[in-house]
């Protein structure tokens, strides 16, 4: 009797135990790691991590910084036009390809084959033609617009719209398929009806289906604007940063500080910054998504 | 959703805009990879003959041996095979153990819950979106500590805690949608939790495999940040080896053999979308709207 009342104890615990090692793992990660760094953010750290508590020291640093005000500006421009670009050009074809196309397989593959690959290689390409020079610019030149000139790769004012390019032809295609799966899940009927009483396709789109697609455009938003927060590999491949620091942005100010300057402090700092920013589009977002589903 | 009214037999306008512009898209998308594509089989001097958009005159290999043999990232000139080969150490195991963490996570979560276990994948959750610079700095010091700094068993470590939050996302939203009864059945055939796993759940868990096994194979072969910041001399990933072999600054700078080294690095992830793209879309979706 007492070995089946253990078997069952047992039973009855076995989702947890089975749960707690890789809870435990990530929690310490997730939670542990970013305690651990937000605790480096407030040291003394610069080489080698040192725990002698300065408070808000690194932060008024970080603040005073012209490079984090680079890097925070570049966000900016950069954020604000990836978001409204790759918005705008995703949803477009997500309307066009819901045209009963025929190719619209291919065409999907077509659209979507940059996410598949690394902002390494695709920077790497990017940079190539982007070239002042040998690239798009000896096209043009070719073709006999002799005048063209297209330096923005190695030019501190331009730079960043580089990669805004990139940016917006790796994730647009990511945003098509987010909207197309949205317009397949419209309910045919509604369509109909307003048909029926003799409204014209682009007013069926602005006033019934758009709307309806607010939930796809909200999620969109946020993947986008966490991508964009989080934009590290781009920037390495295309820019490096450069020319100089003018194309900096949170996460290779973070990489430099942390890694390659010496300033452990600094580079939490700015870690924790990310976090917070992140922390503020996404809790919400998680919040309401879970408390929608229960 | 049917909205486009089609006239068969008359000429139609708005299908030719409509068409240009799906078409023109099409040429803006596929531009770099017919870039990378013909760059990679020219030699430098039709490089310098010839302009982005012309066709080799002479198609030839010769880059992408010098990309996958002899050419130099820094001063060791290896070519990217070493670092590729690290890739495929990092890649296997990672991927597999996430996986399979994820399949009895998201098993618990969904079928077994308890009292406390939706705010822990609630908190779980938030790792799917947490900008990683804040454990960079922290992890390399446990690197160090459990004497794994810079090896691949480091990277395979950090890959598979960080992919833990999607693969118990995917593999617990999949489960929900099971039904309940299958469970309940076969425990009043007396059947217990592990047994349940492999005989019921596991069986009937093929897609959200795939697309989970696909979706970690691309995020952490395609990873370059933890890549850069934990690996050594001997443990850099394929995408460290592209950035370094793309910036190293040489005296001719080869554009055919940078070309042929990013086709080589993209090639895995390009082949696994070429054949199983519909499972990759799912994770793209999944992964951006919960359901």
């Amino acid at each position: 009797m007492s070995t089946s009342t253990a078997s069952a104890r047992l039973s009855e615990w076995m989702p947890r135990i089975v749960l707690a090692p890789s809870f435990v793992l990530a929690f310490l990660f997730i939670y542990g790691l970013m305690a651990w760094n937000g605790y480096l953010s407030l040291s003394a750290s610069r080489l080698l991590p040192n725990y002698e508590f300065v408070g808000l020291e690194q932060y008024e640093t970080l603040w005073e910084s012209e490079r984090w005000w680079v890097a925070l500006k570049n966000l900016a421009i950069f954020g604000g036009l990836f978001l409204f670009f790759g918005m705008a050009i995703g949803l477009l074809l997500a309307i066009l390809l819901d045209q009963k196309i025929r190719a619209e397989g291919v065409l999907r593959t077509i659209y979507l084959y940059p996410m598949a690959l690394s902002f390494i290689v695709t920077g790497t390409a990017w940079k190539w033609i982007l070239n002042p020079g040998l690239g798009l610019e000896k096209v043009m030149h070719e073709w006999g617009w002799t005048s063209f000139g297209f330096d923005w790769l190695v030019n501190p004012e331009r730079a960043i719209y580089t990669i805004v390019i990139a940016g917006v032809w790796q994730s647009s295609g990511f945003v098509m398929a987010l909207f197309l799966a949205g317009l397949r899940g419209i309910d045919d009927s509604i369509l109909k009806a307003a048909q029926i009483d003799g409204a014209s396709l682009p007013r069926i789109y602005w006033r019934i289906i758009i709307p309806s697609l607010r939930p796809v455009f909200f999620s969109t938003l946020m993947v986008l604007s966490h991508l964009a927060i989080k934009s590290f590999d781009l920037v390495m491949a295309l820019t490096a940063g450069g020319p100089g620091y003018a194309t900096d942005m949170p996460a290779t100010f973070m990489y430099t500080m942390a890694f390659s300057r010496g300033q452990i402090g600094l580079g939490a700092a700015s870690a924790t910054i990310m976090l917070a920013t992140v922390a503020a589009i996404v809790v919400p977002y998680l919040y309401s998504e879970l408390r929608s589903r229960s | 959703m049917s909205a486009a009214a089609v006239h068969p037999g008359r000429f139609d306008w708005h299908r030719l805009a409509l068409w240009s512009v799906l078409l023109l898209f099409a040429a803006f998308f596929l531009l770099p990879m017919y870039v990378m594509l013909t760059t990679s089989l020219k030699d430098m001097e039709q490089i310098r003959a010839g302009n982005l958009l012309s066709l080799p005159t002479a198609p030839g290999f010769a880059a992408w041996d010098k990309a996958w043999h002899h050419a130099c990232t820094g001063i060791d000139c290896g070519g990217l095979k070493p670092f590729f080969m690290n890739s495929v150490l990092m890649v296997i195991p990672a991927v597999l153990i996430s996986t399979l963490l994820g399949a009895i996570n998201g098993y618990v979560l969904a079928k077994w819950r308890f009292k406390g276990s939706e705010l822990m994948f609630a908190l779980m959750l938030f790792g799917v979106f947490m900008p990683m610079q804040v454990v960079l700095l922290p992890m390399s010091q446990v690197l160090g500590w459990i004497g794994i700094a810079s090896s691949i068993w480091g990277l395979v470590l950090v890959h598979i805690i960080a992919g833990l939050p999607s693969t118990t996302l995917f593999f617990r939203n999949y489960y929900v949608g099971l039904p309940d009864e299958l469970v309940k059945a076969a425990m009043l055939d007396g059947a217990g939790f592990w047994r349940i796993f492999w005989r019921i759940i596991l069986p009937l868990s093929t897609p959200i495999t795939v697309v989970t096994l696909i979706w970690q194979f691309t995020n952490i072969w395609n990873d370059f940040l933890y890549g850069i910041v934990f690996s050594g001399a001997g443990s850099k990933p394929v995408t460290v080896g592209l950035n370094n072999l793309a910036n190293t600054t040489s005296s001719v700078k080869e554009y055919n053999v940078d070309m042929a080294a990013a086709l080589i690095a993209g090639l895995p992830t390009l082949v696994v979308y070429i054949v199983a793209g519909k499972y990759f879309v799912r994770g793209l979706t999944a992964g951006a709207v919960k359901g």
